[in-house]
């Protein structure tokens, strides 16, 4: 892959921001978005725009089309077994509400436990923690190790005969670290656990495959996936959401509608209520080709070299700690520099165009664990390149210089 | 933009050796605050005597250099005054990082006004103006004692 040409295709690298070069490390946060993507949601505004799914005039039908398109390309991309198995959402954190709340209403009895992880996005604690006041649901916490990792014997000593659901991540957003979900799918089911994975990060930087993964449940996020914003998918496995409940009412998701009776519509509808978010599902049909032109192993390869370069290049550093040191690491470098407050390194970089993230993360659980109240975060996209950890590093050094260390 | 602007020398020094850092003992007033987006969080004591004068005032809690200097400056500068004009302190210092050029109160020495107009550099910074904020709005909970948890999101 060439990285100039790459790098070419997001009109956001020619912006000056603040009279700077941007360089952009806050992709685990969202990602910037290719031409292609933005070209296709104008285009689809300006030249095809209709609802889909309810009329029959012509733009209707074809607008109906390339949401659908998406959908199989979706499938495909993640190896799912049906197109039905693909539920767009408004997000990845819908997604995890809509699997929380409908194993809650159908399967979910009280007194039983979910199993999830010290690294969990809040949006992978907050949604089940809802069932602990609505069902009497135990959650558990399966530990992190001294890396970081989430050894699997870790979330097996976790396991009793009440533990109903593991809702895991597929890559923490924190410490970098990539969770072994075949294995824990494998465990789990052989003690008849759903497993649900929040796959937020995993999305961009890891090879989706549902098959081999085996778990019931996997979310998106598009947005980290160089997709529009305002968009999910749900995988969830046939079985499952042909026998949960719906989660929301509304326009698209019915059968029959009476007085006295309603009916609800097939799969995928029965999750899709209301106006979908269009536009964004027909672009995201482009993030899907982008990553497919480049290839998701030379993402990876890529990112990997990153990675190594990042970790070599802040160990040298005196006074910067890397956060967790995990076997298998993906797409996020966080960190503390001792002395300056993980805010003010955001700040004082941000001057020269490096945009990182500080503060928790969204997982206060881990740095309560960690023992400190924020962080720093670098996190890394298919453009990034190696001067790109040069100049976060000099901000680093600017930042120890400032504060006199 | 002025990084120089942001970091002075006071706020630097006072964000690395912050005065009053400690719980006060037999404080009769508190109250807590913290930044959902980042975290950070505070605890602010304060011991009003019968004569409402603030006796010691003192804080606890993490957070950068600006949040923690805003503390520390702002806990200097209300220690010996009365409630009152601690309440026309505060609400200067605010609407000068709001909005006003300058601080307008006639309670505070010079040089005690110099320092508190270090912080003003957090104005061009908007996603800064809450670290330098917090404190102050959490003694303000304090000194009403309606036991009120602060937030910089409502």
């Amino acid at each position: 892959m060439n990285i100039n040409n790459i790098r070419k295709e997001f009109p956001i690298f020619d912006e000056k921001i603040q009279n700077n070069d941007l360089v952009y490390l806050d992709s685990a946060n969202s990602s910037q978005k290719p031409k292609v993507v933005l070209d296709r949601i104008n285009d689809f505004y300006s030249k095809q725009f209709s609802n889909v799914g309810r009329s029959i005039h012509y733009l209707a039908v074809a607008a109906t089309n390339l949401y659908e398109n998406t959908r199989t390309s979706v499938q495909k991309y993640i190896n799912a077994k049906d197109k039905n198995e693909i539920v767009f959402t408004k997000g990845a954190t819908e997604a995890l509400n809509l699997v929380a709340n409908t194993l809650g209403q159908a399967i979910l009895e009280p007194n039983d436990e979910i199993l999830i992880t010290e690294l969990e996005h809040h949006s992978n604690y907050v949604p089940w923690h809802f069932l602990r006041k609505s069902k009497n649901i135990k959650i558990k916490f399966a530990e992190i190790n001294e890396d970081g990792d989430i050894p699997i014997e870790n979330i097996e000593k976790e396991i009793t005969d009440k533990t109903k659901v593991i809702a895991i991540t597929h890559l923490s957003n924190v410490t970098g670290a990539v969770l072994p979900i075949k294995e824990i799918t494998q465990l789990a089911h052989s003690k008849g656990i759903v497993v649900v994975v929040d796959g937020c990060q995993g999305g961009p930087h890891l090879k989706l495959d549902m098959q081999d993964l085996g778990c019931d449940f996997y979310a998106i996020s598009c947005h980290k996936m160089y997709g529009p914003t305002g968009l999910g998918v749900l995988y969830g496995k046939k079985k499952w959401l042909e026998q949960l409940p719906p989660y929301q009412g509304g326009g698209g998701m019915i059968n029959e509608v009476k007085k006295d009776r309603i009916s609800y519509g097939e799969l995928p509808n029965k999750y899709e209520a209301g106006t979908m978010a269009t536009a964004q599902v027909i672009a995201f049909d482009q993030s899907i080709k982008f990553l497919e032109s480049i290839g998701i192993d030379n993402v990876i390869k890529h990112e990997k070299e990153l990675i190594e370069y990042g970790q070599e290049i802040l160990k040298k550093n005196n006074s910067v700690k890397l956060i967790g040191n995990p076997k298998e690491r993906g797409g996020v470098l966080s960190f503390t520099v001792e002395g300056v407050h993980p805010h003010d390194i955001a700040t004082i970089l941000d001057e020269t165009g490096v945009a990182i993230r500080a503060g928790h993360h969204c997982c206060q659980i881990l740095h309560d664990k960690l023992g400190i109240p924020a962080s720093a975060r670098a996190s890394l996209g298919v453009y990034n390149t190696k001067d790109d950890l040069d100049k976060l590093n000099e901000g680093i050094n600017n930042c120890k210089k400032i504060f006199d260390l | 933009m002025n990084l120089k602007e942001l970091y002075q020398e006071i706020i630097l020094e006072h964000g690395k050796n912050p005065r009053n850092l400690r719980k006060t003992e037999n404080f009769n007033k508190d109250a807590k605050g913290n930044n959902p987006l980042c975290g950070d969080n505070v605890h602010v004591y304060l011991k009003l005597n019968d004569q409402r004068k603030v006796e010691d005032i003192s804080f606890e809690g993490s957070g950068c250099a600006i949040s923690m200097a805003s503390a520390s400056i702002m806990t200097d500068l209300i220690k010996g005054k009365s409630d009152n004009e601690a309440k026309e302190i505060i609400e200067d210092f605010l609407g000068m990082i709001k909005e006003n050029p300058e601080l307008k109160n006639n309670i505070l020495k010079e040089d005690d006004k110099t320092k508190l107009m270090c912080l003003s550099g957090v104005k061009q910074y908007p996603m800064r103006v809450k670290c330098a904020t917090l404190s102050w709005h959490t003694l303000v909970s304090a000194m009403e004692n309606d036991g009120k948890e602060i937030t910089t999101e409502n």
